[in-house]
């Protein structure tokens, strides 16, 4: 008698379990009601695209939409999205991680054939210093003092990281240097760096709560942490690197996802998005930021702009030279730092 | 892992009653049957599913994921360290449980509570708080940011808890009757500690201890800010796992994973074995 309980208890547990498995597996793609938008996007967006949902609500096609948003680290946010979490627009800190979500089906191969060509938010690669610059550092080469403690994200984790190194190895790649002496500068850099954290939020934590002398960051998370009150200060080098952020909507997006996008290519979206620290992507807007250098001027042009297109050949390009797991120069110069210590 | 259990179940099952396969009643089946479930949809599916995995390439892709020695460095790095940390929980975790049963100070109450403290805190709290204290900006004098003993430092921190915890009851419940009878009869303080306390205490700080390890070698938030996370020097097992993931290369991975569980339940069982060594001989 309890031989068959027991049987029947297994029994039970091994038909339950499939059941249950193929019930969690929640179907990837937008959500159906067209007044409901699913949002996701990286990190810093959290407070960027508040006031960019509100001032839409304020429209006649935002008027009756509701948003769900989920925001986290790039990466994880794409492979969440491949995972199954509902999503109408993915709002990233870089391409690659949008092309993930190409391959997976969820998005269309096109999504970049816009006026703006797929990208929602520009930045810039700055240097973040202590209040006042105490060592004085104004350009890439000053990184390479002996004595400098650099903090950046480690690009093996962070896939936003890789906009930092790769603006190092443009300033001398993209003025006419050569690999071999781009190598031997970013080298340099490397080895003045003292921490490598995940993530860009936990170096911006990282180097808030007094860790190293410069922050390898963005200049919107510089504007934002200046407005928020840390004691930082940032510098925009000479030359630099453009970050371009691209937004996508998923094949099944809602129609009031595309209004919703429409609103923030738009000169209140844009404006919103460059109160909050990133640089427009459409020209005519002029509007001060707090935190900001100067909130009046709060975007100065960068004297020598390099970009992934033109400097580095693209997304794909870089990435594999750069970035592959095994082969990528900068992932064995990262690995080599510190052999035998 | 899954074998230890199920081939520990049976044996406490059918204790004392050899040849008889069960004991379970009509109630005690459906608790069987739903703590299965329960233990299966949390723990033994996904543990298979990682298994699974990782085997994807067979061997090559447990010797691949070895031989990268930057791999093999955070595995060395992880596992000592976890070790270290582990012992010292073993004295300063019974010392603190000790001191919380047997005296009577002001302010044990809250010494009491405060204990799960790292338990409570989410890790990156606790290392947001470690990096305030022990970073460049210590009220202490004491800078060990981005320095190995950092990752000593936030392992010790997050696992204070265990040993304390598993201990403090089974100290409370300790007679001290025959401690005063041993005493009276001439022993020694110390023989007493190590005669009588000691051996009562040893499966407590053996659960503790092995709990402590596990925890140790799977740290991930209490490190992130404060060990700099720099390969051959502060990375740990989980930041590579993590780098694995973000990189896209799923088995490699799930190697290290895998390669990991077999670690801790090496150690687990390791444990137990001390752990029933010096109980029969106590």
């Amino acid at each position: 008698m309890t031989q068959r309980i027991r049987l029947a208890a297994l029994v039970a547990a091994a038909t339950t379990i499939p059941a249950v498995l193929s019930g969690c597996a929640a179907s990837a793609g937008s959500t159906t009601d067209s007044h409901k938008l699913s949002v996701v996007g990286f990190s810093v967006l959290k407070t960027a695209n508040e006031p960019v949902m509100a001032d839409f609500q304020k429209t006649s096609a935002g008027k009756d939409v509701t948003f769900s948003t989920s925001y986290g680290a790039s990466g994880d946010q794409s492979r969440a999205v491949i995972g199954g979490l509902p999503a109408d627009e993915v709002h990233l800190s870089l391409e690659p991680d949008v092309s993930k979500i190409v391959d997976a089906g969820l998005i269309d191969s096109s999504w970049n054939q816009t006026p703006t060509k797929g990208i929602l938010t520009d930045s810039e690669v700055v240097f973040l210093v202590r209040k006042g610059n105490p060592l004085g550092i104004k350009s890439w080469d000053d990184l390479t003092k002996p004595g400098v403690k650099i903090i950046t994200p480690n690009p093996a984790s962070s896939g936003s990281a890789k906009w930092n190194i790769l603006a190092a190895w443009a300033h001398v790649s993209g003025q006419g240097g050569t690999d071999a002496q781009a190598q031997t500068f970013v080298d340099k850099v490397l080895h003045n760096v003292v921490a490598l954290p995940g993530s860009g939020s936990d170096a911006l934590s990282s180097f808030v709560a007094g860790n190293g002398d410069v922050l390898l960051a963005y200049e919107n998370d510089s504007i934002a942490a200046r407005a928020a009150g840390d004691d930082v200060d940032y510098i925009v080098p000479d030359d630099t690197l453009l970050i371009q952020n691209p937004v996508a909507l998923t094949k099944n997006a809602s129609s009031a996802a595309k209004d919703f996008l429409k609103f923030q290519l738009s000169t209140a979206g844009q404006t919103d998005y460059a109160k909050a620290g990133f640089r427009p992507v459409v020209s005519g807007i002029t509007v001060d930021v707090p935190g900001a250098n100067d909130p009046s001027n709060p975007f100065p042009a960068v004297k020598t702009q390099f970009t992934i297109d033109k400097t580095f050949g693209g997304w794909d390009t870089a990435n594999t030279k750069f970035f592959d797991e095994t082969h990528g120069i900068i992932t064995k110069m990262i690995a080599g730092l510190h052999v035998g210590s | 892992m899954t074998t230890a259990v199920l081939g520990q179940d049976t044996r406490s099952v059918g204790r004392g009653r050899p040849g008889v396969h069960s004991t379970l009643t009509r109630g005690s089946s459906v608790g069987l049957g739903l703590a299965m479930i329960w233990f299966s949809l949390l723990v033994l599916i996904p543990l298979a599913a990682i298994v699974v995995t990782a085997g994807q390439h067979g061997w090559s892709g447990y010797v691949d994921t070895l031989k990268n020695p930057q791999t093999w460095a955070a595995i060395r790095l992880t596992v000592t360290q976890s070790l270290l940390v582990t012992l010292v929980n073993v004295v300063m975790g019974t010392l603190i449980a000790w001191v919380l049963v047997r005296d009577r100070f002001w302010g044990r109450g809250i010494l009491d509570v405060l204990i799960d403290i790292p338990f409570a805190m989410p890790t990156i709290v606790a290392g947001l708080v470690l990096l305030g204290l022990y970073g460049p900006k210590s009220p202490l004098g004491i800078n060990v940011a981005n320095q190995r003993t950092s990752v000593t430092l936030a392992l010790a921190f997050v696992t204070l808890p265990f040993i304390v915890r598993t201990v403090q009851p089974v100290l409370a419940e300790l007679d001290t009757d025959v401690e005063e009878a041993a005493a009276s009869l001439g022993a020694k303080r110390a023989t007493i500690l190590r005669r009588l306390v000691l051996p009562s205490l040893v499966p407590a700080i053996a659960a503790g201890a092995a709990l402590s390890f596990a925890r140790a070698i799977s740290e991930y938030g209490s490190l992130v800010l404060l060990s700099g996370m720099l390969p051959y020097k502060t990375e740990v097992v989980s930041v590579r796992v993590y780098s694995f993931v973000e990189g896209g290369d799923q088995t490699a991975a799930a190697a290290l994973a895998t390669i990991m569980l077999a670690v801790a339940l090496f150690v687990i069982v390791a444990l137990d074995i001390i752990q029933r060594t010096v109980a029969r001989r106590g």
